[in-house]
């Protein structure tokens, strides 16, 4: 690439492609401080009200506390049985490996309307009553194929060499585990875990076919879309969105620092 | 609990072993008796089953058959947590997520006693990293995490150190002094090490005895000198140090010695030094032994005489000149000799005979096969 | 006698059954998990697609059958939708393709100077994620609605007709869903790339070849893997998506796909058979088109 303009090509293109993909971050963000009534579809004034009193908008905040609440049981579920599953495929050798492998494949390979609808017809079959309970059952249900995966590729960089030596060093398996496996684990069982939270939280169509009366946030967002959506959602959105950013680029300063330091004394 | 193991080395005895895995033998079958006290290397090619010996000895696995006493105790069927053993491995297998001192300290923890960090310091001290105690090991360079491992294991004062080719990803100047610390150590402790290795100058250097494995057995067990000295196999006589093997029956004998016929040439051995006295034996002598004379020298009986050969290739590696002589009938022979301080007095294309004394031969039931390691 | 040649690290190899029992342990809460919640919902599905009005009943009730017909039923009546669910995918899926694979590019090879903007840049890319999926859906629907000033300025320019809008065409629901699933392309194609050994390139141009040609014999199918992982992580999800194309979102009535065909049988009208049936019809062809698409390409360890 000789002419300075094909070297700037990517560059500019890059910018612009970002630029495409924050529009509607930006859109929402800052209709969040408009001055609206009931649907918030033109601009009419800049205010802080809506920040404010979020939770004067009735059902804003009960559907935001639902969605936290099945978030935070579903990871948890979700990261300690995938967790699990994942040391098994692969420390482990034995016979049903591949087909095991397949079937946790299948929910990432699955349309969300037919999971969706699976579940919401067996429950219906069992005759159990579509709740909270449900939506959580459900979350876990799809979250879990994603921990795999994701704590898998933790699990295959480990040397095993590690808790052999564990052991060799007088630490019992339950020892070993918690003081040599964990710790190591932790970076990826946490992205799974992070993962799994931010899948379950953003969940509609799942959720939508498996919820009863239950308000979730998209739910929420879904239902007012008809006659327009309040400010208040744009509120929790960009807060929500504010914090994940928070959180990921703190982590990614924190690992650079740790780098850093750990580069330089060697 | 406080575990506490013996101070000083015990016996090891692992009995008519065979390790299976699926599709197939790591160890055909091993007797094996190390004294307590001893530096014992085990070498041999990789593939050989060394390390799934210092493996099942270690306990991370289990026999197919056999048994395995560690003093006078049958450990079988002991985890590797409750076996007085530890392993000094091949990637060090330093905890990442500790500090050095923890990593030295974490055995002594696991088994209760008291004043962890304080034996920990210690052994520190003794491979002179204490002042790195607070680092991490991937600040370490690779020879600082090798001592950090050695002091992880030797904290623990075990009856028995395994070391899985330790010094293997360590350059040569800091392998030679890791060599000379390592058997300072054991001797000024007194443990039994088990030392796994495929240098076999390092077997040689540092071990009291060496066994020389192949294909999951033990082929010879002895002192370094004697297996140099007199291997009893074609494989022993190639994998330490090289040999020239010459093939033949046995066509005469006296009082002392067998001799074979190769190539019109008469050469003997004496009985003492070999295995097989009758049928056809292999001859070998080592070439560090060999003389070459430019003209053919008056037979003698105590020296075997092979030749003329011609000079193919001469190899300079400083310390002597490696001559690789064509003797038709018979085939290519190495002969070193050492640089004396003048050039070599031998040229390409040179023709020449080759003795060596016959108390230098040693002979071999079995014959080479052509793809032993050299 | 095999003998395999021994690494000196000997890795862990089958352990005998007394273990066996730790990977029960393991396997057996997840797996009876994904069997009760997975599998069994899927049969019922296919149960339920089969079943036939109760004959006894009132309506939204139905006994178990093996009313195949009910399949002949739902492709005649949603033929369309059908067809707009997988073409509307393949096009969002080419689209998004286009689009985030010089992106990709740009963050996996030409930025691998930089590693902490590599991760910024990365974050970026997955910022959307952190917006509630319909709240951005929202705002490209406000942004483009019929009387925003990109609407009102292209009909001014004669772009678009006069009673003609954006919301609710099938541009608008491509354009939707491309947006939406970038970040699934963007992140397998980066992977890929990542990895992608720029010596490789070095020694394409050392041979002769123009960037072009590099690009296209060297590049491309050096990241074949992070495109074909891209392109099912996009087709798959698209093809059920219904958000979209809802009428409260993007779309309209004549932009409906298989998923508002589901949705609405399911949950408005009630009539459970042809919305099961209708999903386990959605599910075969994306096996099938899965099966072909990862055969055709060799076989790819997704996981």
């Amino acid at each position: 690439m000789r002419f300075s303009l094909g070297k700037l090509a990517l560059p500019i293109y890059s910018v612009i492609a970002f630029i495409y993909l924050l529009i509607p971050i930006v859109y929402t963000f800052a209709f969040s401080f408009n001055d609206s009534l009931k649907t918030n579809l033109i601009w009419r004034g800049f205010t802080f009200d809506k920040w404010l009193n979020v939770c004067q908008r009735e059902g804003v905040c009960e559907a935001f506390g639902n969605s936290i609440l099945i978030g935070v049981v579903s990871t948890l579920v979700a990261t300690a049985l995938g967790t699990a599953i994942a040391i098994a495929l692969v420390r482990y050798r034995f016979k049903f490996r591949s087909s095991i492998n397949l079937l946790l494949f299948l929910p990432m390979a699955t349309p969300e309307v037919v999971l969706g609808a699976g579940l919401a017809s067996q429950f219906f079959n069992l005759g159990v009553q579509k709740g909270i309970g449900t939506i959580i059952l459900a979350h876990i249900m799809f979250c879990l194929s994603f921990v795999v995966v994701t704590v898998k590729a933790r699990v295959a960089s480990l040397d095993p060499a590690l808790e052999e030596a564990g052991r060799d060093l007088y630490a019992n398996p339950r020892q070993v585990f918690w003081k040599i496996t964990f710790p190591l684990l932790l970076p990826g069982i946490s992205a799974a875990a992070l993962l799994s939270f931010a899948l379950s939280f953003d969940d509609f169509i799942i959720t939508n076919f498996n919820a009863g009366s239950d308000m979730t946030f998209p739910r929420y967002v879904y239902t007012a879309a008809a006659r327009g959506v309040p400010a208040e959602a744009n509120v929790i959105g960009s807060a929500v969105f504010a914090l994940a950013i928070l959180i990921v680029l703190a982590t990614q300063i924190n690992g650079e620092i740790k780098r850093r330091r750990l580069a330089k004394r060697s | 609990m406080a575990k506490e193991f013996v101070a000083r080395g015990q016996d090891l005895e692992l009995r008519n072993i065979r390790k299976e895995f699926p599709g197939f033998v790591a160890i055909e079958k091993l007797d094996l008796k190390v004294p307590a006290g001893e530096f014992f290397a085990l070498l041999g090619p990789s593939g050989c089953g060394k390390t799934t010996t210092l493996r099942l000895v270690a306990g991370l696995e289990s026999p197919t058959i056999g048994q395995i006493f560690i003093g006078n105790t049958d450990v079988t069927e002991t985890k590797p947590h409750e076996r007085p053993v530890n392993t000094v491995f091949q990637s060090y297998a330093l905890f990442p997520h500790m500090t050095i001192l923890e990593n030295v300290a974490f055995g002594l923890r696991q088994r209760k006693v008291d004043d962890p960090l304080t034996k920990a310091k210690e052994a520190l001290n003794m491979v002179q990293l204490a002042h790195l105690a607070e680092r991490k090991p991937q600040q370490l360079s690779g020879g600082q995490q090798q001592r950090v491992a050695l002091a992880r294991a030797l904290v623990n004062r075990p009856s028995l150190l395994l070391l899985d080719e330790p010094l293997g990803a360590l350059d040569l100047k800091l392998r030679r002094e890791m060599q000379t610390e390592l058997k300072a150590i054991q001797m000024e402790v007194g443990l039994t090490f088990l030392h796994v290795t495929h240098d076999q100058e390092e077997a040689m250097d540092m071990a009291d005895t060496v066994a020389v494995m192949n294909l999951g057995r033990i082929e010879q067990m002895g002192a370094p000198e004697e297996l140099y000295d007199r291997p009893k196999t074609v494989f022993v006589s190639k994998f330490l140090g090289q040999s020239n093997l010459l093939v033949g029956e046995v066509g005469s004998s006296s009082a002392n010695s067998i001799s074979i016929d190769v190539a019109g040439n008469k050469i003997s051995v004496p009985k003492h030094r070999a295995e097989k006295h009758d049928g056809k034996i292999t001859i070998g002598f080592r070439p560090e032994k060999a003389t070459f004379h430019t003209k053919k020298p008056s037979t003698n009986s105590n020296e075997n005489l092979i030749g003329p050969g011609e000079i193919i290739d001469i190899r300079f590696t400083g310390v002597s000149n490696q001559y690789l002589i064509d003797v038709p009938s018979i085939g290519e022979i190495t002969v070193f000799a050492q640089n004396m301080g003048q050039s070599p007095i031998f040229e390409l294309g040179q023709q020449v005979w080759i003795s060596w004394s016959v108390e230098h031969s040693f002979g071999l039931a079995d014959l080479p096969t052509g793809d032993e390691t050299e | 006698m095999a003998f395999a040649a021994f690494g000196s690290s000997v890795k862990v190899e089958a352990k005998p059954t007394k273990s066996g029992k730790v990977v029960i342990a393991l396997l057996a809460p997840g797996l009876a998990y994904l069997g009760a919640f997975f599998l069994t919902p899927l049969i019922a599905l296919i149960m339920v697609s089969l079943e036939v009005p109760d004959p006894a009943g009132g309506y939204a009730e139905y006994v178990p059958g093996f009313e195949i017909a009910n399949y002949g039923y739902v492709i005649s009546e949603y033929f369309p939708h059908i067809m707009r669910s997988f073409s509307y995918a393949l096009m969002a899926t080419v689209l998004a393709l286009v689009i985030s694979y010089p992106l990709a590019y740009f963050i996996g090879v030409k930025a691998r100077p930089w590693p902490l903007l590599q991760k910024l840049m990365l974050t970026l890319v997955i910022a959307p994620f952190f917006i509630s999926f319909l709240l951005r859906t929202l705002a490209w629907k406000q942004i483009f609605s019929n009387e925003s000033w990109i609407v009102t300025t292209l009909q001014q320019w004669g772009v678009l007709g006069e009673t003609q809008y954006v919301v609710g065409s099938s541009f608008m629901v491509v354009f939707g869903l491309t947006y939406n699933f970038i970040p699934f392309m963007t992140l397998p194609l980066y992977t890929s790339l990542e990895r992608l050994d720029l010596r490789y390139l070095e020694a394409g141009a050392d041979l002769y070849a123009s960037p072009a040609k590099v690009f296209r014999k060297v590049t491309l199918p050096l990241s074949m893997p992070g495109v074909i992982s891209g392109t099912l992580l996009t087709f798959i999800p698209i093809a059920g998506d219904y958000i979209n194309a809802s009428g409260d979102f993007l779309g309209s009535p004549e932009t409906a796909m298989m998923g508002n065909a589901i949705e609405a049988n399911y949950l408005n009208i009630n009539d459970y058979p042809s919305a099961s049936a209708l999903s386990v019809l959605l599910m075969g062809v994306i096996l099938l088109l899965v099966t072909w698409y990862v055969k055709k390409s060799g076989t790819e360890d997704l996981l």
